[in-house]
C-alpha cells in the first residue's frame, strides 16, 4: 500500500556526523510545599547528568521503565523544557540557551512525533491544516502551493491525500500516528524525536508504524531519538540503544552490545523480564543455548521515587550484586574490561558479556515463598 | 460430564446510538480447575466483553446476552443479581488493568481486602484484618500489617496490582479472570506478577483466564489459547501449538507484527493491512477477509459469503484447507519469525 511511494531526497550531512549532543543533560522539577509561604520542599530529580549523541541518520533507541526520565530526555532536548543544567547543542551550534529567535530556524529540523494520537491532534482541524500548520507557522510555501505539499506527504505517510479535509476522529488509532507523522514531516527535519509512538497502537497497527518510521529514515536520511519501554521494538528499529534508570543511562551501545554482551545487571534484568512467544516452547529464549533455559531475574518490588534516588549506584536497592560500595560511590559510566569502543555501562560489578545465564535471580520475597511453597508441596 | 467453566455459543450485543454492536458473537470454550486459558485479541476483538459477561457485570439495560455460561454447573446467563452476588467474590474473581480506578481512593487497602471476605465468611473486623495482612503478605507487599492501613495512593503501581490480586484472591475462588492484569505495569514489574499469579494458581487449583493484546504474556503463562477477532473466536488450541504452528492467517499477521528479540532487524516487520472491523457492521463471511493475503487460495468467494466454523479442540475457523494452512506456514510465514 504505502511501498510503491517515492520519497523526496535524503537531507544532506553526511551520515555520522553528531547531530544533536547532550552532555550532563539535567531536569530537576521542584516540588513547592508549606504553608503560608509555599517554598521549595525537594526535587524530582527526572534527569540527572544525561549524555548522549544522535548521529545523523542513525535510530538512537533510548529504553527504560516508567519515571526513568527518558520522555524527560526527548522533551530537553526539542527545548520544550528547560534543562537545570547540562549542554544541548546540535549540529555544533550551543543551543541550550538558545531564545526564540536562533531556536526558530533549528526548531524546525527538530520535530516530534508524540505517542498519544488522540491527544496530540487538535479535533477541530481538519487534516490539511494540521500538516500545514508548521509550514504557516514558519512561514514556508513550497513550489507547488501547500496543498499539494500536503498531499504529497499524506501520500507519503501511506493516507488517502483525499482525505485533506477530513477530521481526526474520522480516523483510527494508526492512522492518527501517520497524520502526527506527516506533520512531523512537514518541515522536512533532520532528526524526529518520536516519544513511545507505536505504544498505544495496537500490535497490527504499530508494526505499519514501525515500517514507516523506517523507511523514512533509511530512504530520507532522517535521524530518530527513540524513546520506548519495549525492549524488542527499540531493538528492531535503533542501531543504537541507551538503557535509562532513575534519570541515568546506565548502558549504551550499538545494538548488538546491549542485546548480546549487555554488562550491566539492570540491563540483563530487562532482557531477562521481556516475554517471548519462544517461551512457549519452554526452552528456547534469547542468548539461551539450543536445549537450555535462561535463568530468570526476578528483580524484587518497583522503581523508587525519583525525589529521593538511592546514594551511589541508583539501582542497588533492586540489585542482586549490591555491596558496600554500590551505596556510597556512585559508578560512573565507562567502558568495562572486554566491551567494544563506544560500548558503556555504569557498574562497580558488571555482569558477564552474554544473555545466556544458568543461573536464576529471584528477588522478589512473594515469589520465592511461592515458590518455596510449590517445591516442597510438589 | 460439563467442564468447570464451560461457554457455549455466547452472543453479547450492545444497542448503541449507532446501532447494534455485535461485540461477541458465538464463543465457546471450556476451562477446568487448575489450568489457565489464555484469550488473545486486540482492541475491540471482544475479549474484556466475554469476562464480564461471564461475571454478570455488563450493564443489563443496553446489553443483550444469548448462549449459555455454565460454572461448576450453574447457569450464569440470565441469573439474578442476587445469585451473582454471592458467587462474585466467593467462586469467581476479577483482577482489572488500571488498578487506579479498580480501588476505591477512600477506603484502605486492608479495607478494600477485608470487605468481600466479612461479606463472604461472616468473619469479624479483627479476623477480616488478620485475613488481609495474611494476603498482602502472600502477594509481595513488604511490612503488611503497616501497609494495610495505606490507602492506594500510597502504594506503587505494581504494589496496587498486588493489592487487587490480594483481593480477588481473598475468598479463594475457583475462578480467577485476569483483563490485561499487566499491561499498565513495567517489564520487570510485570515479569514478578506473572510469576506470582502462576505461582499462587499452583497453590489454590484455581482456574484462571487471562486476558491480554500480547502474544508474549501468554506464552508462558497459559495452557490454552484462544484468539479472536471481531468478536468470534479464529484459533484454538494449547498454547504451544498455537505458538508454534499456528494456523490462521490473523495469528500469523499477529506474530509476524511482533518484533523479538531475536528476529532479524534487516528483515521490515510483516503487519497486517487495514484497520479491525467496525463492529456495528462487522463483514460477511469470515470477519478477517478484507485483511487476509489468502482469501483467493481458499476459494475467494466463499472466504465473503460463507462464516468458517472454528472446529472443537484444536483448529482454526478458516476456509484455507488443513494442509495449505500447514504449507503456508511452513513455507511462507515461519522463516520470516525469528
Amino acid at each position: 500500500m504505502t511501498d510503491k511511494v517515492s520519497l523526496p531526497a535524503p537531507r544532506d550531512g553526511s551520515p555520522g556526523e553528531p547531530l544533536l549532543v547532550a552532555e550532563g543533560l539535567t531536569k530537576h522539577f521542584p516540588i513547592m510545599g508549606g504553608f503560608p509561604v509555599k517554598r521549595r520542599i525537594g526535587a524530582v530529580q527526572a534527569v540527572d547528568g544525561v549524555d548522549l549523541t544522535v548521529r545523523a541518520g542513525e535510530s538512537f533507541g533510548l529504553v527504560g521503565e516508567s519515571g526513568c526520565g527518558k520522555s524527560t530526555t526527548g522533551r530537553l532536548l526539542t527545548r520544550l523544557l528547560e534543562p537545570t543544567a547540562g549542554r544541548i547543542s546540535y549540529r555544533g551550534e550551543d543551543i541550550t540557551r538558545a531564545g526564540r529567535r536562533q531556536l526558530a530556524p533549528i526548531r524546525s529540523e527538530i520535530q516530534m512525533i508524540f505517542q498519544d494520537p488522540y491527544s496530540s491532534l487538535n479535533p477541530r482541524q481538519t487534516v490539511g491544516k494540521i500538516v500545514s500548520g508548521p509550514m504557516e507557522i514558519n512561514g514556508i510555501n513550497p513550489a507547488g502551493g501547500r496543498e499539494a505539499r500536503v498531499r504529497e506527504l499524506l501520500d507519503v505517510v501511506g493516507l488517502n491525500p483525499e482525505h485533506y479535509n477530513r477530521f481526526p476522529h474520522e480516523f483510527s488509532g494508526g492512522q492518527r500516528q501517520r497524520i502526527g507523522v506527516a506533520r512531523a514531516l512537514a518541515l522536512e527535519p533532520k532528526v524526529i524525536i518520536a516519544d513511545e509512538p507505536v505504544s498505544a497502537l495496537d500490535v497490527s497497527i504499530q508494526a505499519q508504524v514501525v515500517n514507516l518510521l523506517g523507511r523514512l529514515r533509511r530512504e530520507m536520511g532522517i535521524a530518530f531519538l527513540f524513546i520506548a519501554h519495549d525492549l524488542a521494538v527499540v531493538r528492531h528499529f535503533s542501531q543504537r540503544v541507551a538503557v535509562m534508570y532513575l534519570g541515568k543511562i546506565v548502558e549504551v551501545g550499538t545494538r548488538e552490545d546491549i542485546y548480546g554482551r549487555p554488562r550491566h545487571p539492570y540491563t540483563h534484568a530487562l532482557l531477562s523480564a521481556v516475554p517471548e512467544t519462544h517461551d512457549a516452547d519452554g526452552t528456547r529464549r534469547v542468548g539461551a543455548p539450543p536445549g537450555g533455559s535462561r535463568g530468570r531475574i526476578r528483580l524484587a518490588g518497583d522503581v523508587p521515587s525519583p525525589v529521593m534516588p538511592p546514594s551511589g549506584c541508583r539501582f542497588r536497592t533492586r540489585c542482586w550484586k549490591a555491596q558496600a560500595r554500590c551505596a556510597t560511590e556512585e559508578p560512573p559510566l565507562t567502558r568495562a574490561d572486554g566491551n567494544t569502543e563506544g560500548h558503556l555501562s555504569a557498574c562497580h560489578f558488571p555482569e558477564p558479556p552474554t544473555v545466556a545465564r544458568n543461573t536464576e535471580v529471584i528477588l522478589d520475597p512473594a515469589l520465592r515463598a511461592a515458590e518455596d511453597a510449590d517445591g516442597a508441596g510438589g | 460430564m460439563t467442564a468447570f467453566l464451560s461457554v457455549k455459543d455466547l452472543f453479547v450485543r450492545f444497542s448503541t446510538e449507532d446501532g447494534t454492536v455485535k461485540a461477541v458473537d458465538g464463543l465457546s470454550f471450556d476451562l477446568e480447575r487448575g489450568r489457565t486459558l489464555g484469550i488473545v485479541g486486540e482492541s475491540g476483538s471482544g475479549k474484556s466483553v466475554t469476562s464480564l459477561s461471564v461475571l454478570g457485570l455488563h450493564d443489563a439495560r443496553s446489553t443483550e446476552i444469548r448462549g449459555e455460561i455454565l460454572l461448576d454447573g450453574q447457569e450464569l446467563t440470565g441469573a439474578p443479581e442476587s445469585v451473582l452476588e454471592k458467587l462474585r467474590g466467593d467462586k469467581m474473581a476479577m483482577i482489572f488493568q488500571d488498578s487506579l480506578t479498580a480501588l476505591s481512593p477512600y477506603y484502605t487497602v486492608g479495607r478494600q481486602i477485608a470487605e468481600p471476605y466479612r461479606k463472604h465468611t461472616g468473619a469479624s473486623k479483627r479476623e477480616a484484618r488478620q485475613r488481609a495482612v495474611e494476603m498482602l503478605e502472600k502477594v509481595g507487599i513488604p511490612n503488611p500489617s503497616l501497609r494495610v492501613d495505606d490507602y492506594p495512593h500510597q502504594f506503587s503501581g505494581g504494589m496496587r496490582q498486588r493489592a487487587m490480586i490480594a483481593m480477588a484472591l481473598v475468598c479463594d475462588p475457583e475462578l480467577l479472570i485476569a483483563d490485561e492484569p499487566t499491561t499498565a505495569l513495567d517489564v520487570t514489574v510485570q515479569a514478578q506478577i506473572l510469576d506470582l499469579l502462576k505461582d499462587l494458581q499452583q497453590q489454590t487449583g484455581s482456574a484462571i483466564v487471562l486476558i491480554t493484546h500480547d502474544l508474549g504474556v501468554v506464552a508462558n503463562t497459559v495452557d490454552e489459547l484462544l484468539v479472536m477477532y471481531a468478536g468470534r473466536a479464529v484459533e484454538r488450541g494449547s498454547v504451544r501449538e498455537v505458538l508454534r504452528a499456528p494456523q490462521h492467517p490473523y495469528t500469523w499477521g499477529l506474530l509476524g507484527s511482533m518484533p523479538r528479540l531475536t528476529s532479524d532487524v534487516n528483515e521490515p516487520l510483516t503487519p497486517i493491512p487495514g484497520t479491525p472491523p467496525s463492529l456495528l457492521a462487522p463483514p460477511p463471511g469470515c470477519p478477517f477477509h478484507p485483511r487476509c493475503a489468502y482469501t483467493a487460495e481458499a476459494g475467494g468467494e466463499v472466504c465473503r459469503t460463507e462464516r468458517p466454523v472454528l472446529p472443537p479442540g484444536r483448529g482454526a475457523a478458516c476456509h484455507l484447507s488443513a494442509e495449505r494452512k500447514r504449507t503456508v506456514f511452513n513455507e511462507q510465514i515461519k522463516p520470516r519469525l525469528g
